[in-house]
């Protein structure tokens, strides 16, 4: 089970505006390596692992995520608020909002929603956890973009939190990929 | 800064330190020193949620908030309305 903790992890800090800024980060809300696709990948995996310490560190990771799931949310959210559908219109959002009004919808940046093909579970801890670093080096990738396209400090010092853990997240997957592959040789070596 | 603001901070950054030592203990369960770390971080943030919720209501629906009518937890601001500074 889960229990809501009616807080944010980081403080998102938006004083303005701006249309073009939420809907980039709609690839970090509903893209292909945006923090849903990485809740959703590392929670439905973590049944499938051998060791206690994976199942672990997927649950937690996969519980993260959701929290930067809800910051990015904010952040979308407090960039369109208050905004007139004329504006929403010139930004390019009015196809957004034909369809969702100013409610935050799993899309990507191109207004592509959100799939289950954007994840992968196979079975094989050691296959799922290069899908799971090389999931925390794209987000890293995509908010190092997302940095560049804004000037907004507040905005940059959030997406750069963000951008940190996704560095902390591929550090703790690597760990728990050589501790399962010394689990398999040490098998290996027995079975022989 | 206003002292809600200032108390959530400080518990966005105890916990912050926190989750880091969770994540960090899940791959290195022996570890003495990020165990002493974990569990004296934890405590600091068990005090600094039950002083917050004391004051301005849950941020857990099963935490230390006093008995109020009517129900608190429904209580805005919710994390993504909270202008931060």
């Amino acid at each position: 089970m889960w229990i809501y903790e009616k807080k944010l992890e980081y403080p998102v800090r938006v004083y303005k505006n701006d249309l073009g800024m939420a809907k980039f980060l709609m690839a970090q809300y509903g893209g292909p390596d945006s923090e849903l696709s990485a809740s959703v990948r590392y929670l439905t995996q973590r049944y499938t692992m051998p060791t206690d310490k994976t199942k672990g560190l997927l649950t937690d990771i996969g519980t993260e995520e959701m929290a930067h799931w809800e910051i990015i949310a904010t952040m979308i959210y407090k960039l369109v608020k208050g905004v007139s559908v004329k504006q929403l219109r010139e930004a390019g959002l009015g196809a957004h909002f034909a369809q969702h009004d100013r409610a935050v919808y799993p899309a990507d940046a191109a207004g592509v929603p959100w799939t289950a093909a954007y994840i992968q579970a196979t079975g094989d801890p050691i296959t799922d956890l290069h899908e799971d670093m090389a999931a925390e080096q794209k987000a890293r990738t995509t908010y190092e973009h997302l940095i560049q396209l804004t000037d907004d400090p507040g905005i940059k010092d959030t997406l750069r939190f963000l951008r940190e853990r996704e560095v902390v997240h591929f550090q703790r997957f690597g760990e728990a990929l050589n501790d399962i592959q010394e689990l398999m040789d040490s098998k290996k070596l027995y079975s022989t | 800064m206003d002292e809600r603001l200032s108390m959530l901070k400080e518990i966005q950054s105890l916990e912050f330190f926190a989750i880091e030592l969770n994540l960090f203990l899940d791959t290195h369960p022996g570890d003495r020193a990020a165990l002493r770390d974990f569990y004296s971080v934890r405590d600091k943030l068990l005090v600094a949620k039950k002083r917050y919720e004391e004051i301005y209501g849950p941020l857990m629906v099963f935490g230390h908030t006093p008995v109020k009518c009517p129900w608190p937890w429904i209580e805005g601001p919710w994390p993504w309305e909270i202008e931060y500074e």
